[in-house]
Formats: C-alpha cells, sequence, structure tokens
C-alpha cells in the first residue's frame, strides 16, 4: 500500500522540479561547502579520539606485558631442618604477674635480637644439600650461597620467632632465589652470551636449570612484593609496603586536612564573603595556586616544614602537608564550582521560609553539592597520590628499608618508589617490578576514581 | 512622581514611604508609598522591568541577598520598620512567606517539605503537632487528598501545579501574615493556574496575599486592589474593577487595554 502510494508522488515531483527561488539557490549552493566542513570537524574529532584511544592502549598493554610477570617469582622449596645444635637460643619470654609491660617488652627485644644473631644461612645451605648434593662440597658452597636471596634468613627467624616450637622439626618453605635467577628463569638475560659476561656462575645456571625441571624451583605468587619494604641487599625480596603505607598516612593527611580546609574555603567564598577586590584577588590567586607546577610546593615544603618547623625529614608528614597545599586549589575550584551550580531556588525557598543563611547552606545547598564535593576531593586526592616531584625535594626518595608505622617516621612513596626502582642498577630485574609497582599504583588510582564515581551516583539528586 | 494613595477600610498591614531601591548606582524604584491592608489580596501589575518585583522583594527583604541592592525610605509591618537593624531578618521571614515564580520545592520528601520550616522555627515541639501541621498545610493549600498517600515521596515529583500549592503550603505551614508571591502560575497551564486562583481567594481570609502577575485577567480575578507599577514608579492604586474599568492615568490605560507591555 505504502509503496504504490508512494510512487507516484515521487514521479512527477522528480520529472517536474519545482523551480528554486534565487534564495534558495543560494542556500543550495552553500550546502555542499557546510556539509563537508562539518565531516571534516567531525573526522578530526573521531581521530583525535582514535590517536589517544591507542596512546593509552599502548601504555596499558607495555605496562602490564612488562609487569605482569613481576606478581610471579621464582622461589625454591627446600625442606629445612630447624637444627638446635644451630638454634641455641633461650626459651621465648612470657610475662610474669609481677612484671611490668615495658619490664617484658625488653626482655623480649633482647630474645629476638639473640634470636637474629642465628646463622640462618646454615639452614638454608643445608637443605639445599640435600636436594643439590654436589653442592656440598667445598669448591662449590659459594655458588650455593648465592641461590637463595639473602633476604629469606629473616623469613626463617621470623618462622622461629613465631613459634620456637619447630625448633627440632623439618618444615618444607618456599624461599625467593636471588634476583638473578628469577632473570635467567624468566628468559630476560641472553643465554647465548660467554660465561664472563654472565652474573650467574656455570655451576648456579646448570643447578638452576636442573632444580626447575624438578619442580624444585618454579614461579609462585609474589607475597615479597606486597609484604616487604624496600631492600638492596636482597633483590629479590624487595617490595612496596614501606612506600605504600607512606602513601597511604600522606593521603590520610591529604583528606584531613586539604579536603575540609578546601571545602570550608570554598563554601565561605562562594556563599558568604563579599564580592569585592580583595575576595576577586583572592579567587585570581586561588587559580593561580592550581596552576603553579607542583615541584615548587616541594621547595615550600622544604623550607618551611623542614626548615622552619623541624618537622622530620623523609616524613609522609611532610609529604601530606605539601601534597595537601597542592591539592587545596583543586578542592576550593571543584567545590565552589558545584556550589554554583545548584539552583538559586533552592537557597531563595529555604531564605523566604525564615531560614539564616547558615542554615539554608548546611540544610539544602550542601547535601544537594555532596556528589560534586566529594568527586573533586576524591580527583584532588587520586592526584596527589601519584605525584613524585614535590617528594623528591623533601627528602623522600631515600632508601628506606622499613615499613614506616606512624606519619612522622622515614618513608617513600608509591610513585617515588617507581622512580628509585626504574633506576636500580639491576635493569632487567627492577624493569618488571617497577611496573608491577605502576601496576599498584594504577590500580589505587582507579579504585578512587570508581569511588568517586559510586559516590556522585549514590548522593545525586534530581530536582 | 507622587503616588497615589487611595482611601480602603480595613487595617493597614504594611506601609511603604518613599520606598527607593538601587542596583548599585541605577535607581530602580523612584520613590513608592503604598499601604497593605490586613486580609486583602493586592495584585502588582506592571510591564517587564517596572519594578515590581523589586519592590515586592524589599517587603520581606530578599533584595538582601542582593549584594549591590540597597534599599531606602520606610517600610513598616504592624508599625514597625522592618529595615530597623534590630529586627532580625528572619524574624521578618517567618512573618511575611514567599512563593516564587518558579515551582522550588526542596529535593526532599513532601512531608520534609512542609515539615522543614515548622521544624526551623521550633513550632511545633512533638512528631504528632508535626503531622497536624503538614496535614492542615497541605489541606488548607488543598493538596492533601492529592498527596496523602505519598507523604514520603519526593515532592519535586509532583506536577508543576502541584508543586506550585506544595510551595504554598510550605510557606503557610509557618503560619505568616503576609504571603508574597511572584508571578506564581506563570510556569503553569491554565488548569493548574485556575486552582491557584481559587486556593488564594480561600487564602485571604487568613492571609494577606501580595501578588505580582503579568496576567492582567487575572489580577483582575482575584484581586482586591490592584496597583500599577511603570519605570520603577507607582502609577495607579486602586479597588481592582476600579483600575479596570476606570483607570485614572493613560498609562494604565493604555497598558490594561493592550497598547503597551
Amino acid at each position: 500500500m505504502t509503496e504504490m502510494n508512494m510512487n507516484p508522488a515521487k514521479e512527477p515531483a522528480a520529472a517536474n522540479p519545482a523551480p528554486l527561488s534565487k534564495t534558495q539557490q543560494k542556500v543550495a549552493a552553500s550546502l555542499n561547502r557546510r556539509h563537508r566542513q562539518e565531516k571534516v570537524f567531525k573526522s578530526i574529532g573521531l581521530g583525535a579520539v582514535l590517536i589517544s584511544l591507542t596512546l593509552v592502549a599502548i601504555l596499558f598493554i607495555n605496562i602490564f606485558a612488562k609487569g605482569l610477570p613481576a606478581f610471579w617469582q621464582s622461589a625454591i622449596t627446600l625442606d629445612i631442618y630447624f637444627d638446635p645444635e644451630i638454634i641455641q637460643i633461650s626459651d621465648k619470654p612470657v610475662q610474669q604477674p609481677d612484671e611490668t609491660e615495658n619490664a617484658f617488652r625488653q626482655r623480649y627485644v633482647e630474645w629476638r635480637s639473640e634470636v637474629g644473631m642465628v646463622n640462618f644461612n646454615r639452614l638454608i645451605l643445608d637443605g639445599l644439600y640435600k636436594v643439590i648434593p654436589e653442592a656440598s662440597e667445598r669448591q662449590n658452597r659459594r655458588h650455593a650461597a648465592r641461590l637463595v636471596t639473602s633476604g629469606e634468613r629473616y623469613a626463617l627467624r621470623d618462622m622461629v620467632i613465631d613459634n620456637p616450637a619447630i625448633i627440632g622439626q623439618t618444615k618444607t618453605v618456599h624461599l625467593l632465589t636471588d634476583a638473578n635467577i628469577d632473570v635467567w628463569l624468566k628468559g630476560n638475560i641472553d643465554r647465548s652470551l660467554p660465561d664472563s659476561q654472565q652474573q650467574l656462575s656455570p655451576k648456579v645456571r646448570e643447578w638452576v636449570t636442573m632444580l626447575s625441571e624438578q619442580g624444585i624451583i618454579e614461579n609462585r605468587f609474589s607475597f615479597a612484593l606486597f609484604m616487604n619494604p624496600d631492600s638492596r641487599s636482597s633483590l629479590a625480596s624487595a617490595g612496596l609496603a614501606g612506600a605504600f603505607m607512606g602513601s597511604l598516612y600522606m593521603m590520610l593527611v591529604v583528606i584531613f586536612l586539604a579536603v575540609p580546609m578546601g571545602v570550608a574555603a570554598a563554601i565561605y567564598l562562594e556563599e558568604f564573603a563579599p564580592k569585592n577586590k580583595i575576595t576577586d584577588l583572592v579567587e585570581v590567586n586561588i587559580n593561580n595556586l592550581a596552576a603553579v607546577p607542583s615541584i615548587v610546593f616541594g621547595l615550600l615544603g622544604a623550607a618551611v616544614f623542614i626548615g622552619w618547623f623541624n618537622l622530620p625529614i623523609s616524613a609522609p608528614i611532610v609529604g601530606g602537608l605539601v601534597l595537601s597545599l597542592m591539592t587545596l586549589p583543586t578542592v576550593i575550584i571543584a567545590t565552589r564550582s558545584t556550589l554554583k551550580a545548584i539552583p538559586p531556588s533552592i537557597r531563595q525557598a529555604a531564605l523566604g521560609l525564615g531560614a539564616s543563611k547558615m542554615q539554608a547552606i548546611f540544610h539544602h545547598v550542601l547535601p544537594l553539592a555532596v556528589p560534586g564535593i566529594l568527586t573533586g576531593a576524591i580527583l584532588g586526592v587520586a592526584q596527589a597520590l601519584g605525584e613524585a616531584a614535590p617528594l623528591l625535594l623533601i627528602g623522600m626518595k631515600s632508601f628506606v628499608a622499613q615499613v614506616p608505622t606512624g606519619p612522622f617516621e622515614q618513608s617513600t612513596a608509591l610513585p617515588v618508589q617507581i622512580f628509585l626502582w626504574q633506576g636500580n642498577e639491576l635493569r632487567n630485574f627492577f624493569e618488571a617490578r617497577t611496573s608491577a609497582a605502576i601496576i599498584v599504583l594504577l590500580a589505587l588510582m582507579l579504585s578512587l576514581n570508581a569511588l568517586a564515581i559510586w559516590l556522585r551516583k549514590k548522593y545525586e539528586k534530581r530536582w | 512622581m507622587t503616588a497615589i494613595e487611595t482611601n480602603s477600610s480595613g487595617k493597614v498591614k504594611m506601609t511603604a514611604r518613599d520606598v527607593k531601591v538601587f542596583y548599585g548606582d541605577n535607581e530602580a524604584i523612584h520613590g513608592v508609598n503604598l499601604d497593605v491592608i490586613e486580609n486583602e489580596v493586592i495584585a502588582f501589575i506592571g510591564p517587564s522591568g517596572c519594578g515590581k518585583s523589586t519592590f515586592l522583594r524589599c517587603l520581606n527583604r530578599m533584595n538582601d541577598t542582593i549584594d549591590i541592592c540597597r534599599v531606602t525610605g520606610s517600610i513598616k509591618m504592624d508599625g514597625r520598620d522592618i529595615y530597623d537593624p534590630s529586627l532580625d531578618v528572619v524574624q521578618l521571614r517567618a512573618q511575611v512567606g514567599m512563593v516564587f515564580q518558579k515551582p522550588n520545592p526542596f529535593p526532599k520528601s513532601i512531608y520534609e517539605n512542609i515539615a522543614y520550616g515548622p521544624r526551623l522555627h521550633g513550632l511545633a515541639s512533638r512528631k504528632s503537632e508535626l503531622d497536624d501541621v503538614v496535614e492542615s498545610s497541605l489541606r488548607r493549600a488543598g493538596l492533601w487528598n492529592e498527596v496523602k498517600d505519598r507523604l514520603d515521596q519526593p515532592g519535586t515529583g509532583l506536577s508543576g501545579g502541584q508543586q506550585q500549592r506544595l510551595c504554598i503550603a510550605r510557606s503557610i505551614a509557618v503560619s505568616p501574615d503576609v504571603i508574597l508571591m511572584d508571578e506564581p502560575c506563570s510556569a503553569l497551564d491554565p488548569i493548574a493556574t485556575s486552582i491557584i486562583e481559587e486556593l488564594i481567594d480561600e487564602l485571604k481570609q487568613n492571609f494577606t496575599i501580595v501578588i505580582v502577575t503579568h496576567n492582567m485577567q487575572q489580577a483582575a480575578r482575584v484581586s482586591d486592589r490592584t496597583a500599577f507599577f511603570h519605570l520603577g514608579d507607582l502609577i495607579e492604586i486602586g479597588a481592582t474593577n476600579e483600575v479596570f474599568t476606570n483607570p485614572k492615568n493613560k498609562r494604565t490605560e493604555d497598558y490594561i487595554t493592550g497598547r503597551y507591555g
């Protein structure tokens, strides 16, 4: 039916088109050009989007391809006999009823250092001799000592501290191998190089090949990466725990300092402050502050917080203060623009009912602004989390082999740890380690951004 | 320009004398003299930009929220100067309620919209008392039957006309003496408009109502007295039927007969 109707209607029109007026002719003449312009603009835009997506994809693929293998590390499975001959220590102290907390702690620390004196390397070597008998020969011992990374003796020490009853028993443990062995097994050392250029001696390479064929050396998930602080003596056990805690303390400082201060400042400036030259000046300078390169804040922090206030060098508290200064303008600007976007009718409704200005703002405007403020705050915090430059200037790039237990202790931060590992001499091991650290940092950032989106959706109201 | 005073019976609720409003250096209202009589509906009409809304907003000091706005002259309510520094503007606004051009319910439940004012001023101490205030306010606004089953639903989910009645209910919940309405029907369709107009007629039993409107038929229908503003001057004020049938001033006549505006 429709076709029948349409065709006769169309044909006469096509055969006999009405002549266009002069204006219409001009319009028709310009149509091609206009359509072409639109097409060109659209394809440029689309091209830009595609290029940036491709670059992001390349970045991610590159980082993941390099970093993911580092989450698994070669480890050797050994039966360790906790030989009472070697581990000669007194009994683990137990708090006596008449003993003060401090006196007990004193005794406990003494006992721990006594355990620390034990030669746990002997236990590891004895375990190794069981799987590689020829390693026990005098001329091979120095090669055997290079199989397990040196930090693993502390793993055995901690096992004894946790439970002294294992002395005299045999336990199966997985110990991380030396970083070079990990690299060798992952194929990141050119095996065709002559012995003189190899990092591993021929003996070690022979054993490693044998043990990995037997399944005694295999790739295991690397808890060390997450549980350990950085290390330089035992590269294979270097981890992110110290940097992670350092970053965490800094973020706590930022969240509890920059966010409330920024929100309060924004509310005051937007809702209460009179509009005059002074507030204009303040506004301009807040915008300027947001554009100041972050490294400058590091200089300021070094001069003010460390120089004048004598806060400890390379401590998360100083890092947190510096990052707070850096985040403050971001939070203020985001909060102000959110407040600006709340329709004035809501304020007027509240004021018209006899609410004071403060009540109108806190009862009606702020609840509506919460999603926007949270988004701004979280994005500010995420930005602070990824910042390395200012931290370099306040000493947070120093090597710290401990997990900080408070914001005043020496520490490093995740982005700085990436920077430090990137510069490590054992390139072929730390290249993967660096990418793994980047993955951890990215995961944190993405979780923060996801949190921001979730909060915005949760508190979003329509009016 | 001297304003015209009309003799009217009834107690004077608010008096404005030589009220001038400045936005920065720009004088928006040039000395208005006007009385608002208790329990009347007085309509302000005039072309856009004539200052009628500005003057309305002087009556509950809503203009305070505009930084550059300055008001001179005297406005008294029950004999007391509302611009007296010793008078708290919060107190005034509890006494002089306002309904705005665009319905602006809070993005909260219908119940919370009404309960907000009484709770703010501590007018109801118990939950049951508050419930009563909410119910009676909604009833007086003619909205109770439509919303009684969904008081916990957001007020923003109502239709435009219902939202405006919700806003009226919200302002009468704090029992003001005067209700200012700034073009309350301009965003509504004709049916919703006629419902609001009927409502205004009922409300004047208990409240004094000052309404700004663009719609001259509306002014003629709902108001007892009408004031015509033009270019910041009060041109004419008088009983509504008088102003509409027998305007004294040429400009009033031109305006209401549609010659400009």
